[in-house]
């Protein structure tokens, strides 16, 4: 592996933002105070532009490199040496973290400028730009790290600002709670992700090559092939404990449930965080370790297999939502779940780019629901929108075209890298039908969903002009809007130039990608290849991999120009179900030729209410692991005030008692016979003392007798 | 100074004591400043210590040796290495912030400061002292004032909670005394010098070793608290004001791993490998998962911290039972961050306590929208409980684990999924006593002052930088650690054959 080369400017890519954090932080209410809301606008989005700016420069940088050489390196310190253990603080672009950086920094800056307009009324403008500002650094240390333990803490720094974002509103408890539970599932899944640390550490060590940093396990990594755990493959225990993470950070099943909860925050962090950047993280840190999910065959099935029903549960939810944003969070639950598909077949580079490709058009969606919300006052109920493209042509233009990328729909985004990831799915050797079928129906209904949301917010009339409905999350932030309760109007320039561009990246960045069959040239995926290897190409144990990993990229890229036309038909099935899905949600309410209650009422209602209710997983986890949590604690509790200190007390008790008997013992006995001898001493003293009168003569009395009756003695 | 520069650290408050009881008894004013005064000294020697410290040896520093009582081979000898310097540090600074948070103590302040003086004094000797008698001498000697402060300046049941204290303290001391006797009636010729014992500990034979471990070790397991010996540190901590609190979690709990690193580790190191392996490890465990559990069933705020600190306890018990120099490592940076960390929130709940009167959690709500800035201060100090990544416990608490990852996979799996609890409990808090609708009640409570801000800075500081760059601690310790670790683990040959690569 050739040497990375040092550069010093990667760590201010997260200084920058940093910086912007501690001073908003610290002396955001005086500037506000002083300087105005643009002072502090300005301080949180110069940050991030200059963070852009080296995020592209770094990339030119990789640009001008040989494909094999494309490592940046900035070593700011040393930082934790101790035993076997040597992490530095060190920040590493590769064509991976390039396309990451680009994304977290320019969407990032996207999403600032739009929050600029839409939290102007916000009396705490500075903290929400500080928490923003800080969730940027966090991110980027996550995406930069060159460590594990680096990438860690990025990794639990983005799930701080996530809970200090939802629970923004904190004064209503719900988004507090909201946010507490974001934290405490990601927990759950830092949980995984810290023993999958240790064990591959303890793995590499037995092998003498004891470490954390990427590109040192990437080397060392083929020792560890046969090593085993508690039975386990030791790669398939650490990538299954790593992917637990993932799960977290992703909202996957069996701990997404924080994500739709989430959306209590305001709506640019639900872009940002929620969307684009931090729930990508367990796809990012797959694709940074996939030479180790390569050797782990098992992890990946469980991977592409829990990808897949999230997938498809999270849309299925997605239907049944009347909440525009709730829509919209379920969509990206799945979506994700399509993104594990592709990294659970092996086909890492699909699954990154679907990442770069929904960034684009998620974030579009969720601004544009912003957007609505905010010429709503606050409203979030779907019911209560309509016919909103008159008012809104810009919204609704841009929200159209990612309605349509995210639809699949060719040419735009979505189309090519969804379809990649189907593709893949059916023809990679850890690939299977199944997960074709299931995909190519779940995105049918993402085309459904997505066009009822359109229909519902964009389209009839406008059904929400009767009365200030407030039953959204802000709660009484939302009355203090000033604007006029009447016809919605269309956003500022500073939210609406955001979507454009985003729109425009929802339209145009497919053409990164544009598979062979198609005429294309796979660039996104020839750019990555130097990290991302297929995983059914070669092994990564070679000690020149990867100069070998470029040409199996150079083959397979020729090896597509001799197409299997087996993939112009499921290419052709998956847009006609998504054209169907669009249609039917059309022809059910656009056109009302179809009436829901078909659906809904089927089955005694019971299939659609379940859905409706999320599948009551909520409700499950409630019952079993936060009461079973709150039970236990109050069982341990009582045991130790009533066991454990009442052993304590009891001792305590016992030597009371034990003294007080011992103090009666002592009183009545001891000092008993003490008394007794003094009282018989006192008895004869007393006795005697009449012997003892003071007169002479009757002592010389006693003499006399006694001497007589001596001689008496003597005589006899 | 250099050569005496420990005496003149224990010996100090001792002065400022005795200066503290001849002043009038009504000059308060006077009397802050005296007891304050007395403590800045220390803490520009702990500076001095911290920047010539000589960080390449596991040899003790600035040593002063002498003889006190020659017939029993007694010594006035005190020096620091690696493992007490961190100890005398946060003694040093603990002891001068909680005399600042002490300033609104009225009832018979005078008796109170000069205590307070001599409690300092006596922490400071326990953790420079290197003659057994003279550490046992200075561990009683900080039970008197403790017992006092508990007793008179405490909540309502302060003297059930101060008898508690006390007598459970001796229980240990009890114990810890016929072991001291045995060590030093077992040495030839009979000696109370630490650094003696250890070098002939290979001549103690195992069952001995073994006894004398478990003596030791029960009179330290009371005051870390380790379960089952740790009920009276809710009832103490409920009951002390709040300086005492946090110079109890502070400073206190630590003397009870710092003995044993001092004393059970290199005198006793068979025994310590065996015990480790099986006692020390399953009670760390034990108290980080019970501590964290307990935690969250409280509704008395302060209770709450104190069983989180049997929780962070745990850490430190089950890094020193590793055996591995990670670990090791990660025990007594734990023990110095869990000093800053649980003196803030001791702090902070004083803040509360002051201006509310109590401490139900329940009971409150929404105060981050009527002190904002204290609420600030909470929750850096309860994310850095949580072990959040960027602030100090993180670095100490993954060190730990990830040092008891090589020999017990099953229990740091246990211990780290203490993680997930202490984020619900801390955050469940958060959201009851902070979040939320202001309550009615308490909207013209005044945000934190200027004195609070001040005892909290330094802390707050180290919490952070310490976060970020642990170096300046980690450089402290590592020798004398790494050494330590030796001594105990190259007694196992087989147990932990990999043992001498491990070191650097």
């Amino acid at each position: 592996m050739s040497d990375p080369i040092e550069v010093g400017y990667l760590r201010w890519i997260i200084l920058a933002p940093l910086i912007g954090a501690a001073v908003n932080g610290l002396l955001g209410t005086r500037i506000q105070k002083a300087a105005g809301k643009n002072a502090i606008a300005a301080i949180a989005v110069v940050p991030v532009l200059i963070s852009f700016l080296l995020a592209l420069n770094a990339f030119r940088q990789l640009l001008a490199l040989e494909p094999n050489q494309r490592v940046l390196l900035d070593v700011v310190s040393r930082w934790i040496h101790v035993g076997s253990l040597n992490v530095d603080m060190a920040f590493l672009v590769d064509p991976l973290s390039a396309v990451m950086i680009l994304v977290v920094t320019g969407i990032g800056g996207l999403i600032h400028l739009y929050s600029v307009g839409y939290m102007h009324e916000e009396p705490s403008f500075w903290r929400f730009f500080a928490y923003l500002n800080l969730f940027m650094a966090a991110m980027l240390t996550l995406v930069l790290g060159d460590s594990l333990l680096t990438l860690f803490v990025g990794w639990e720094g983005v799930g701080l600002c996530s809970y200090a974002l939802i629970g923004f509103w904190y004064k209503e408890l719900a988004n507090a709670s909201a946010g507490s539970k974001a934290f405490l599932v990601n927990r759950i899944g830092d949980f995984g992700f810290v023993v999958g640390m240790f064990a591959l550490f303890w793995g590499l060590a037995e092998t003498g090559h004891g470490t954390l940093v990427v590109r040192e396990i990437q080397q060392h990594a083929g020792l560890l092939a046969d090593k085993t755990f508690w039975g386990f493959a030791l790669p398939t225990f650490v990538t299954l404990a790593l992917f637990v993470g993932a799960t977290g950070k992703s909202a996957q099943i069996p701990l997404y449930v924080w994500l739709p909860d989430a959306m209590a925050g305001p709506t640019p962090v639900s872009a940002l965080i929620h969307a684009a950047t931090m729930v990508t993280a367990g796809v990012y840190m797959i694709g940074r370790l996939n030479f180790l999910f390569t050797m782990a065959p098992v992890t990946l099935h469980v991977v592409a297999t829990i990808g897949i029903l999230t997938a498809f549960f999270a849309a299925t939810i997605g239907v049944a939502q009347y909440d525009i944003k709730k829509v919209l969070a379920y969509s990206t639950v799945s979506q994700l779940g399509f993104m594990f598909v592709a990294m659970g077949v092996g086909a890492y580079s699909a699954g990154i780019f679907h990442l770069f490709t929904h960034a684009f058009f998620k974030a579009c969606l969720f601004l544009g629901s912003g957007s609505v919300i905010h010429a709503l006052h606050h409203e979030q109920d779907m019911r209560h929108m309509g016919g909103l493209r008159k008012y809104m042509p810009v919204t609704f233009a841009t929200f159209m075209v990612s309605t349509l990328a995210i639809a699949g729909i060719p040419p735009l985004a979505g189309f090519f890298s969804k379809d990649e990831i189907l593709w893949k799915a059916f023809a990679s050797p850890h690939g299977h039908w199944w997960i074709w079928l299931v995909g190519t129906i779940t995105a049918g209904i993402t085309a459904f969903y997505m066009a009822r949301q359109v229909v519902m917010v964009f389209f009839g009339e406008y059904r929400g002009a009767h009365g200030g409905h407030h039953d959204d999350a802000h709660g009484s932030h939302g009355s203090k809007h000033g604007h006029a309760v009447g016809k919605p109007h269309e956003s500022p320039g500073i939210m609406t130039l955001p979507l454009v561009v985003l729109a425009a990246g929802a339209l145009l960045v497919g053409f990164l990608n544009v598979p062979g069959g198609l005429g294309g040239s796979h660039h996104f995926e020839t750019w990555l290849a130097p990290v991302l290897e297929p995983a059914h190409e070669a092994p990564v144990h070679e000690p020149h991999g990867l100069v070998n990993k470029v040409e199996h990229a150079a083959e397979e890229t020729l090896a597509h120009a001799e197409h299997d036309p087996l993939e112009y038909v499921l290419m052709g099935i998956s847009v006609l179900v998504a054209f169907g899905g669009g249609l039917l949600a059309w022809l059910m309410y656009g056109l009302g030729k179809i009436d829901p209650r078909f659906f809904s009422d089927a089955w005694g209602g019971v299939p659609y209410r379940t859905v409706f209710n999320k599948y009551y997983v909520d409700e499950i986890y409630e019952a079993v692991f936060v009461n079973g949590a709150l039970g236990l604690s109050k069982m341990l509790s009582a045991f130790d005030r009533i066991v454990v200190d009442g052993i304590v007390n009891g001792v305590a008790t016992v030597t009371k008692l034990v003294a007080q008997a011992d103090g009666a013992f002592d009183k009545y006995v001891v000092d008993g016979l003490v008394n007794l001898v003094g009282s018989g001493t006192m008895w004869i003293g007393a006795r005697a003392r009449a012997v003892q009168t003071g007169h002479i003569y009757s002592y010389l009395y006693a003499i006399v007798i006694g001497f007589v009756v001596i001689m008496f003695a003597r005589l006899l | 100074m250099p050569t005496n520069v420990l005496t003149w650290m224990i010996f100090l408050p001792v002065i400022g004591a005795i200066v503290v009881l001849c002043l009038p008894r009504n000059a308060a004013n006077l009397i802050r400043g005296t007891a304050t005064f007395f403590t800045v000294p220390p803490l520009i020697m702990a500076v001095w210590l911290f920047q010539n410290f000589d960080r390449t040896t596991n040899e003790m520093q600035f040593v002063t040796k002498i003889p006190w009582i020659p017939s029993f081979n007694i010594q006035y000898f005190v020096g620091v290495d690696g493992i007490s310097i961190t100890m005398v540090l946060l003694t040093a600074l603990l002891s001068f912030i909680c005399i600042i948070a002490s300033f609104g103590i009225e009832k018979a302040m005078k008796a109170y400061f000069a205590l307070f003086l001599v409690l300092d004094a006596a922490m400071m000797g326990v953790f420079c002292a290197l003659d057994f008698f003279l550490f046992f001498v200075f561990w009683e000697v900080m039970l008197l004032p403790m017992y006092f402060l508990i007793g008179i300046w405490g909540g309502p049941r302060r003297e059930y909670a101060a008898i508690k204290f006390f007598l459970y303290t001796m229980v240990g001391s009890v114990l810890m005394l016929v072991a001291m006797l045995a060590l030093y009636f077992y040495a030839e010729p009979h000696t109370f010098d630490l650094l003696e014992l250890a070098s002939r500990s290979s001549s103690y034979s195992t069952g001995f070793q073994r006894i004398a471990w478990i003596g030791l070790f029960i009179g330290f397991a009371i005051k870390i608290p380790a379960f089952p010996f740790h009920t009276w540190l809710p009832d103490a901590h409920v009951e002390a004001p709040t300086a005492i609190s946090v110079i109890l979690a502070g400073v206190l709990l630590k003397m009870g791993t710092y003995g044993i690193l001092r004393i059970n580790y290199p005198i006793l190191p068979a025994a310590t490998l065996d015990f480790a392996f099986y006692l020390l490890i399953a009670l760390g465990t034990w108290n980080i998962v019970y501590g964290a559990l307990c935690a969250m069933a409280q509704t008395d705020f302060k209770k709450l911290i104190a069983y989180s600190s049997i929780s962070h306890m745990g850490y430190v018990m089950f890094g020193m039972a590793t055996m591995t120099p990670e670990g090791i490592n990660g025990a007594v940076l734990q023990m110095f961050n869990h000093g800053t960390v649980t003196a803030m929130l001791f702090l902070l709940v004083g803040v509360i306590y002051d201006r509310a009167h109590h401490r139900e959690i329940n009971g409150f709500g929404g105060l981050a929208g009527i002190m904002p800035f204290y609420t600030g201060w909470t929750a850096l100090a309860f994310f850095a409980a949580m072990g959040l990544p960027g602030l100090s416990a993180f670095i100490s608490e993954v060190l730990v684990l990830l040092g008891g990852w090589r020999n017990y996979p099953g229990l740091t799996i246990v211990s780290a999924s203490a993680v997930v609890l202490t984020a619900g409990y801390m955050l469940w808090t958060m959201q009851r006593i902070y979040l939320g609708k202001p309550n009615e009640k308490y909207l013209d409570l005044p945000d934190i002052n200027g004195r609070e801000v001040f005892t909290l800075v330094p802390l707050g500081i180290l919490v952070v930088v310490l976060g970020v760059y642990p170096r300046p601690i980690l450089d402290l310790i590592n020798v004398s650690l790494v050494h330590l670790n030796q001594v105990v683990a190259g007694k196992a040959q087989v147990a932990l054959a990999a043992a001498s690569r491990m070191v650097p």
